[in-house]
């Protein structure tokens, strides 16, 4: 049934040498994955993570995760764009160099709606994407779960769960236990070797 | 799972932004038997076979039209633009059409990637991917003509916000100002857009680029360095979704405020023909019906020479149809319009300008763009017409060259009689205009062509959150939970895997 491996042998006296990262565990089904992630969360448990193909509904809940605040990055920096906009033109046209063009004033506004329109579009797509990647922490091309062979299937279609050694409820003997009592497909620890 | 496990907030937070979906409750447009396994396979298959001799032709015959492209721009920045058929009055001619005919095409990839998306139209995710890398490069080829008509590009700095020699500034009264934001505004976002779409899928092929081979290994590196490290991680996918949706909802406001700024270029003339009100309600139209066109033209090529039959089915195909058929119509009703209030404006120069436009020197261009915008969609009212492959790829091509025909007609036939008799005058094209046009074919075929070839050409990680059993059965206690179960329950025959 559960298989259990993990990456290096003679972790238990070995802590000098392998230090525990995580422990890996993997399910067929979204069902599998949403449920055990419920566990651990009602465990007690901060750093874990779920690592799916696409997102699945419901899993925030299930993690017992907060919203995320990117609308907020996202708002002041379309917010940024918009002033700075106006701003611009107002400087450059009204103020720098003031003409007067079709018998308006130099900086009348109803003609600066279409470029602030366009800064506020262009600043909170920024906001978005960058706000996306400080969030995540992305790009990080490393990290201890790529050593596990099996995990390349979490962006094909396995669903796996993975719980940080550094969570302060982790403990090997402990969290291995709740998480056998997930039924997953398999089980491995990933350890780190210290540089 | 039981219910007791989530509080109401719990609930609510699951329901998130993707809850309505499945309120929808929308048929399964996948065929049955479809797993995320086979689907990792259909679709990363492009890019990891052995390349296929059509698209080695395909290729050639691409890069020879964009050595067409590279010839016409050095000759026309040898010579300058007297070398195009431009005159006095006939100033903006096949340059601005083809400008406004390429980015229109554009507009379908974010119509179909941001507002599908917003009305959530699961059955986008079939086709997003793909119309997403025809903006990018339609708007690309765009770009090209209005840098060139200004007729000395190397100043072309001039028209942007940065300080210069002489001291002076963009005067932003100008629409063209406008036009300058919005169309690098666009680029840059939907190239945002699309990049973000990516991560999950170019992780995918990140994933499975296992070999050791010399090419394995480039594509690991390759696929591994712009997948930025993604791990599928929940915590990502949250803030994921979350941007998505923000981007999409950005698009939106964003591609409809394009082509109404690419309209104000006209609109705010007085100019007769051009100076209407109607102008950005039916450009947007416009743009989204030759989009479209140009979606399903490319889609049936590459859909039989990829054998993505079972990805794009004929329902996302007669989808698009009726899309078509609506957009088509509204153009068609926006034709009659202009013309009602030009009789009924009474204002004589107005009154020519159509007449002149339907019986004068270019009624020829007039009555192509009736026939093929407004006459031959209606084909597809009738469903054995919709349903027809043959049928929709030709009327697909007729609509992009009716739409064409469009932005010709309201350009010429306005400048060439406009006002004084004695300035009227007639235009046609030179070569190097005719080169140009055809040029940007073959840079937007080159870029195809790679694009089909090193990318997913169909969003993976999208496609597979709509199959049927990518959720948990029983949802976490809300409404949605049950209509979900009629579609478990018609899937549950299929075995899983």
């Amino acid at each position: 049934m559960t298989t259990t491996t993990t990456n290096t042998v003679g972790a238990d006296e070995g802590v000098e040498e392998h230090i525990a990262s995580l422990f890996l565990a993997e399910y067929e089904t979204p069902d599998g994955v949403v449920d055990a992630a419920m566990k651990l969360r009602d465990a007690g448990y901060k750093k874990f993570d779920t690592h799916t193909p696409y997102p699945i509904h419901g899993m925030d809940a299930a993690m017992g995760m907060r919203d995320t605040p990117l609308g907020w990055i996202v708002f002041v920096m379309g917010l940024t764009g918009c002033i700075a906009g106006f701003l611009m033109m107002t400087w450059m046209n009204g103020i720098d160099y003031p003409l007067i063009i079709g018998g308006k004033p130099p900086d009348a506004i109803p003609s600066m709606v279409p470029v602030m329109f366009e800064m506020t579009v262009l600043l909170s797509a920024f906001g978005a994407v960058f706000g996306l990647f400080g969030l995540c922490q992305l790009p990080r091309h490393h990290h201890p779960i790529f050593n596990s062979e099996r995990f390349a299937r979490a962006t094909d279609d396995r669903f796996f769960l993975s719980v940080d050694a550094a969570d302060p409820k982790f403990d090997l003997e402990k969290t291995r236990a709740l998480l056998q009592g997930t039924a997953p497909a398999h089980l491995e620890l990933i350890e780190e070797y210290p540089s | 799972m039981s219910e007791a496990h989530f509080s109401p907030v719990e609930q609510e937070l699951a329901l998130g932004a993707e809850g309505p979906i499945e309120f929808l409750g929308e048929r399964n447009l996948l065929p049955p038997g479809t797993t995320m396994r086979s689907l990792t396979d259909t679709i990363c298959a492009p890019t990891e076979m052995k390349t296929p001799k059509a698209w080695w032709i395909g290729f050639a015959i691409a890069l020879f039209g964009a050595g067409i492209l590279g010839g016409s721009i050095s000759w026309l920045l040898y010579r300058g633009v007297g070398v195009w058929g431009n005159n006095s009055p006939v100033s903006w001619a096949w340059d601005i059409t083809n400008f406004v005919w390429w980015i229109g095409i554009g507009h379908a990839g974010t119509l179909i990637s941001a507002i599908l998306f917003l009305f959530r139209q699961k059955w986008r995710t079939s086709i997003n991917r793909f119309a997403e890398a025809m903006t990018i490069f339609a708007v690309m080829c765009a770009g090209i003509f209005p840098g060139l008509h200004t007729g000395r590009p190397w100043f072309d700095y001039y028209m942007f916000p940065l300080p210069n020699q002489m001291g002076l500034w963009p005067q932003f009264k100008s629409p063209l100002m406008w036009d300058i934001f919005a169309v690098s505004t666009y680029f840059t976002v939907s190239a945002l857009f699309w990049f973000i779409g990516l991560i999950p899928d170019l992780a995918t092929l990140r994933d499975r680029s296992t070999g050791n081979s010399r090419a394995q290994k480039i594509r690991r590196f390759a696929y591994g360095f712009f997948s930025l490290g993604w791990r599928g991680s929940n915590r990502h996918w949250q803030h994921y979704e979350r941007a998505y949706l923000i981007l999409a909802g950005l698009s939106a406001p964003l591609v409809l405020s394009v082509h109404s700024i690419v309209s104000f270029d006209f609109a705010t003339s007085v100019e007769p023909g051009w100076h209407t009100t109607i102008f950005p309600p039916y450009f947007v139209a416009g743009a989204v019906f030759s989009g479209f066109a140009m979606v399903l033209t490319l889609m049936l090529i590459c859909r039989a020479v990829f054998g993505m039959k079972d990805v794009v089915t004929m329902k996302h195909l007669e989808l698009m149809n009726k899309i078509m058929l609506t957009t088509g119509s509204l153009v068609g009703y926006a034709y009659a319009m202009e013309f009602f209030v030009a009789y009924y404006s009474g204002n004589q120069y107005e009154r020519y300008v159509f007449l002149n436009r339907a019986t004068g020197p270019y009624a020829w261009a007039y009555w192509s763009m009736i026939a093929c915008n407004v006459i031959f969609p209606q084909v597809f009212w009738f469903k054995r017409m919709r349903t027809s492959i043959p049928v929709m790829f030709v009327v697909s091509i007729l609509i992009n060259v009716g739409m064409w025909f469009e932005r010709f007609v309201i350009i010429v036939t306005t400048l060439h009689r406009d006002y004084i008799p004695a300035s009227w005058g007639m235009y046609s094209p030179t070569i190097w205009d005719m080169g140009l046009y055809l040029g940007t074919f073959g840079f937007f075929f080159t870029c195809f062509l790679l694009f089909l070839r090193w990318l997913p050409m169909i969003a993976l990680a999208e496609v597979k959150a709509t199959l049927p059993n990518a959720h948990p059965h029983a949802s976490h206690g809300t409404d949605h939970a049950h209509e979900e179960h009629d579609h478990h329950d018609a899937a549950a025959a299929v075995p899983a895997e």
